[in-house]
């Protein structure tokens, strides 16, 4: 099993130089970079931070240049994005619902029985939309792969070849942040979950994201709406029963502990990490073996220090 | 806001007390804010535009001595601008508060500023160095509805690129939101937070605004269509109206509505801030005669409003005379199926109110991908 870094923001105080020593991982790199679209590649700042050069896999460019190759894949795409839209919309009414309930029964707690069954059942109703939206979600992804899989199609098995020659050859394939949608349709369209299990990875923000196995978008005081944290998408999974939640200090009530502890009820038995600014967490073979920064939000509302509860 | 005077002579020594400490006006309490005033003078009046207040309040002097004070009852996140009327020998001079460090600039000059108590500056409304700053450029726009040329600024957001497509939102009187209501600023720390998408801002400040903004149907077609006829020619504009905004403050409102209404289709997003939408039931409406094109085109208006915009957010003081012409607006635009957001502030007729709101405003109208981007 791989080595894997999960670290927070890198562009205010970059961490990823240090992480990789500490960790002992070395090698040419690699990038993914297509969370930030249009800036996919303009890698300058990150090269002078490792003080090597990197090479970029360009996901968000070959994509571009394969929708314009087939306009029927790019047909199914865009037909895909509105489904998983529309999945999310009804998921997303359905949510304000159940977590309004959910909290309401977290204000109506008086010590007796009768309010903690409410609460477990308010709960638990939370986890089951998040489980039906995860698989409705999933079986789209299957539909549009049955038809439109990278190791089928011509066009995407010539991308993924190409692409995983560059992956097999880098000691360390970079994830950086961004849109964490783009990154995430990047890395499935060329189908990269299985070629990045086999490489060392560093994944910073949205990249931590889209490596675990749920991605939960999350803003506890956003200008507008209510707040609610969702469900957004099935990660590659290449860190298994973890969601990572970047940019917590600015995005999350952690001293709020009701809306941490129903956070971290709702994704249990998935551990919830903070990755702030320096934060860094390492897995080696499935286990995460050093923290550094990182908080994990506990089922009592309390966010500690992550290496103290792996 | 109550605005009842009720200074006694134990606010009055205690305003002395805490003035000898503190050295600053106006002191501020959770029930409302003493103004004071050291110096030789006949009288002392407050001057403001409390809409409901009298325009000038009398000092009352602390036993013989040179120190006045004004107590003023003042509702909980009140805001409001006022000047000094000091009275030496026959002769009345308006001045800012000597001991208040705080003042909002404005076309006519400056105001001092009573923050009341829970009042704060939104944080978003004051430069963040980790915002990358954008650009200001200016561009000589041809005009055949106003038949000369108009200088446009500009904002062009950092990381701008020509690969993308921009929303666009135009700004009546934009050089003023620069100066008194930091919008760059708040276009920067806004960007930056992705709480809107990055925008292209075209900022426009009219020679002759009471004229142009009172319903002029030359200046609608500048807005609604020669601007952004020739800002797409140098910027990649967004074509769907859900990408195109107008904004506007006080006669700026009124312009915006009204280059929408004759526009239909060009807008699908207005701000418009204390827009001065004068009209009448019956009769005559009550202002000065500059209003009569206005009241003809909200009149009109209200007839037949149509459907200017998809989305309209609207804001106003309630210390503004305003009030009741920005509430009447509200349940006729909702009736007519367009999507409102209004917000009652207890604040005046002021850049910095309009400045206060403009989180609040944009977010709405052009939502960022805040819940998406995880840098």
């Amino acid at each position: 099993m791989q080595d894997v870094l999960a670290l927070g923001p890198q562009f205010r105080a970059p961490n990823l130089r240090d992480a990789l020593q500490r960790a002992g991982l070395n090698g040419p790199i690699a990038a993914v970079t297509a969370g930030w679209q249009e800036r996919e590649g303009e890698l300058a700042a990150l090269e002078e931070h490792l003080g090597c050069q990197v090479r970029d896999l360009r996901l968000y460019e070959r994509a571009e240049a394969v929708f314009v190759q087939d306009a029927e894949l790019h047909a199914a795409y865009r037909a895909r994005q509105n489904e998983l839209r529309r999945l999310q919309d009804l998921y997303r009414t359905r949510l304000d619902h159940a977590k309004a309930a959910a909290r309401d029964m977290q204000r109506a707690q008086d010590g007796s029985a009768m309010a903690r069954q409410a609460l477990r059942s308010a709960v638990a109703t939370l986890r089951r939309l998040d489980a039906e939206h995860l698989r409705n979600l999933r079986a789209s992804h299957a539909r549009f792969e049955q038809h439109w899989s990278a190791e089928h199609h011509p066009l995407l098995a010539r991308q993924r070849a190409d692409i995983e020659e560059i992956v097999a050859a880098a000691g360390v394939v970079c994830i950086a942040g961004g849109h964490v949608a783009v990154l995430l349709n990047r890395l499935r369209l060329f189908g990269l979950g299985r070629a990045l299990r086999s490489r060392p990875l560093a994944a910073w923000s949205a990249g931590a994201m889209a490596v675990a196995d749920r991605v939960v978008l999350f803003h506890d005081h956003p200008p507008q709406g209510a707040g609610n944290a969702e469900l957004f998408e099935a990660g590659l999974g290449l860190v298994a029963d973890t969601v990572f939640l970047p940019h917590a200090a600015a995005r999350l009530a952690v001293a709020d502990s009701s809306r941490v502890a129903l956070l971290a009820r709702r994704l249990a038995p998935s551990a919830a990490y903070t990755l702030d600014d320096g934060d860094c967490l390492h897995w080696r073979r499935g286990r995460l073996v050093t923290a550094q920064g990182s908080r994990r939000l506990l089922r009592s509302g309390e966010a500690v220090p992550a290496g103290a509860t792996s | 806001m109550s605005g009842r005077r009720t200074t006694t002579a134990a606010t009055a020594e205690s305003a002395a007390a805490t003035l000898a400490r503190v050295r600053r006006s106006p002191l501020v309490d959770p029930g409302g804010v003493t103004f004071v005033y050291q110096g030789a003078a006949d009288a002392v009046n407050l001057r403001c535009w409390i809409h409901g207040l009298p325009a000038s309040q009398p000092f009352e002097r602390v036993g013989d001595g040179d120190l006045w004070v004004l107590r003023v009852e003042l509702p909980e996140n009140s805001r409001i601008e006022y000047k000094f009327e000091v009275v030496r020998a026959g002769q009345e001079e308006w001045i800012l508060d000597p001991l208040n460090p705080l003042q909002a600039a404005d076309p006519f000059g400056a105001n001092s500023v009573a923050q009341g108590h829970g009042y704060e500056r939104p944080e978003w409304t004051i430069a963040d160095s980790a915002a990358r700053p954008g650009a200001l450029d200016e561009i000589a726009l041809t005009s055949a509805a106003l038949g000369d040329d108009r200088h446009v600024a500009v904002y062009v957001p950092a990381r701008f690129r020509r690969s993308r497509r921009y929303p666009l939102l135009i700004v009546h009187d934009g050089l003023d939101y620069l100066r008194y209501a930091n919008l760059q600023v708040v276009l920067d720390n806004l960007i930056h937070r992705l709480e809107i998408p990055p925008l292209i801002v075209a900022l426009t400040q009219s020679p002759d605004r009471l004229n142009e903004y009172a319903g002029h149907d030359g200046h609608a077609r500048f807005v609604a269509q020669e601007i952004p006829e020739q800002l797409q020619h140098v910027f990649p504009l967004h074509p769907s109206p859900a990408a195109r905004g107008l904004m506007g403050a006080s006669f700026g409102g009124v312009a915006s509505l009204h280059a929408a209404w004759r526009h239909p289709g060009a807008f699908g997003r207005l701000v418009l801030q204390s827009g001065s939408f004068a009209f009448a039931d019956i009769g005559h409406h009550r202002r000065t005669t500059t209003f009569d094109p206005v009241a003809r085109f909200v009149n009109e208006f209200r007839r037949r409003p149509g459907r200017p915009a998809e989305r309209m957010y609207l804001s106003c003081g309630i210390y503004e005379s305003l009030i009741y012409e920005n509430r009447s607006l509200v349940p006729l635009l909702r009736h007519h199926g367009i999507e409102v957001r209004y917000e009652e502030v207890r604040d005046g007729h002021n850049w910095e109110n309009w400045r206060d709101r403009l989180q609040s405003a944009l977010t709405w109208l052009f939502p960022g991908p805040l819940w998406m981007v995880y840098e």
